[in-house]
């Protein structure tokens, strides 16, 4: 339980250091965003491998989101996904009215422009995980108050 | 999915390897960010500062630990409530002057470098644990305790252990003069 502490600020720490210095070289403010991201991917992928070791083998799609939305959810941040919503066509919305890296910040409008760079870290994270189970897509996030956040995914469907 | 007893045990261990792969993706992008290896171990110093600062906060909230009375009770503190707390490790404390202000915790087990097998050949003096430094450094500043920490031996560098070394900068004596 501790742990959550340390990532939690590692976290936060992240965001400021890698915006911090694009301020001070490149001032690009999209590229912050990007790296964050790959950095999720890569650490979703490490985490899905070692955490779906033993558990069965998923159904479908839908099996794998839910299971993102509960187990992986929950031992990453400690609660489930409050929301699934899908067309059943690839894309599917997850909404978390408390999400963990935002409790902190605010509970409102308060910093809202700056909650989307606390959400990239962990669009990387889900869709890391996704991609080693399979699944190519895209996922982005979004904040409409905090602490809620949804994440939507969307599927990659390569032409045949 | 059938849960089994041991599943509480796997989410806490993969909640922690969250916070080491987390902290692997750090490096490895800082490394594509600065070509210098001092540059990256500047870095990451300042981050693990920046951390101690506030961890110290959450430390003292969880552990409820009494006032230290002197510089060995606060090395023992470090090595065994807050790393056990944080990393699950128990490092082994040491006196390495006769003053009694310079410590190192020795670490024969290091969380962080759990995935890393070995240093690229051409980042040989890259710390990588160097947050370590910096959480340390920042949170003994916050309580008052200025401190200068590094690392004396590196596993990754070839070294047989980890050890940290913490030298304590302020004479014991100026201590009896500050206001409780």
């Amino acid at each position: 339980m501790a742990d959550e502490a340390l990532f939690l600020l590692l976290h936060s720490e992240m965001v400021a250091g890698l915006y911090r210095a694009a301020e001070q070289g490149e001032g690009e403010n999209g590229r912050c965003t990007t790296k964050l991201e790959s950095m999720g991917f890569r650490v979703g992928q490490g985490l899905i491998e070692r955490f779906t070791k033993d558990t069965a083998r998923f159904k479908d799609e839908l099996d794998i989101m839910k299971f993102i939305c509960k187990d992986f959810w929950t031992t990453v941040f400690k609660k489930q996904i409050d929301n699934l919503r899908t067309n059943h066509q690839g894309i599917y919305v997850l909404q978390d009215n408390k999400f963990r890296l935002l409790t902190q910040m605010s509970a409102g409008k308060q910093y809202l422009e700056h909650a989307p760079k606390y959400l990239a870290f962990t669009c990387g994270l889900i869709r890391g995980g996704l991609s080693n189970l399979g699944i190519k897509s895209i996922v982005t996030a979004e904040v409409s108050s905090m602490p809620a956040c949804k994440y939507l995914k969307y599927s990659i469907i390569s032409p045949l | 999915m059938s849960r089994s007893p041991g599943r509480k045990q796997e989410n806490h261990k993969i909640s922690r390897e969250l916070f080491v792969l987390t902290y692997g993706a750090l490096v490895a992008q800082l490394c594509k960010d600065y070509e210098k290896d001092e540059d990256v171990n500047a870095y990451l110093d300042r981050m693990g500062y920046s951390i101690g600062i506030r961890l110290i906060d959450d430390f003292l909230a969880r552990s409820a630990v009494k006032k230290c009375r002197s510089y060995s009770e606060t090395a023992d503190m470090i090595a065994q409530v807050a790393f056990k707390m944080y990393l699950g490790v128990t490092p082994s404390v040491s006196c390495s002057s006769a003053m009694g202000n310079e410590f190192s915790l020795i670490l024969d087990k290091n969380p962080l470098v759990d995935f890393v097998e070995e240093l690229p050949a051409e980042r040989a003096s890259l710390c990588y644990c160097n947050l370590l430094c910096g959480v340390i450094r920042g949170a003994l500043e916050m309580v008052q305790l200025a401190a200068e920490v590094t690392f004396l031996q590196d596993r990754l560098k070839g070294d047989a252990v980890t050890e940290i070394g913490i030298t304590f900068l302020r004479k014991p004596e100026d201590r009896k003069h500050k206001r409780n």
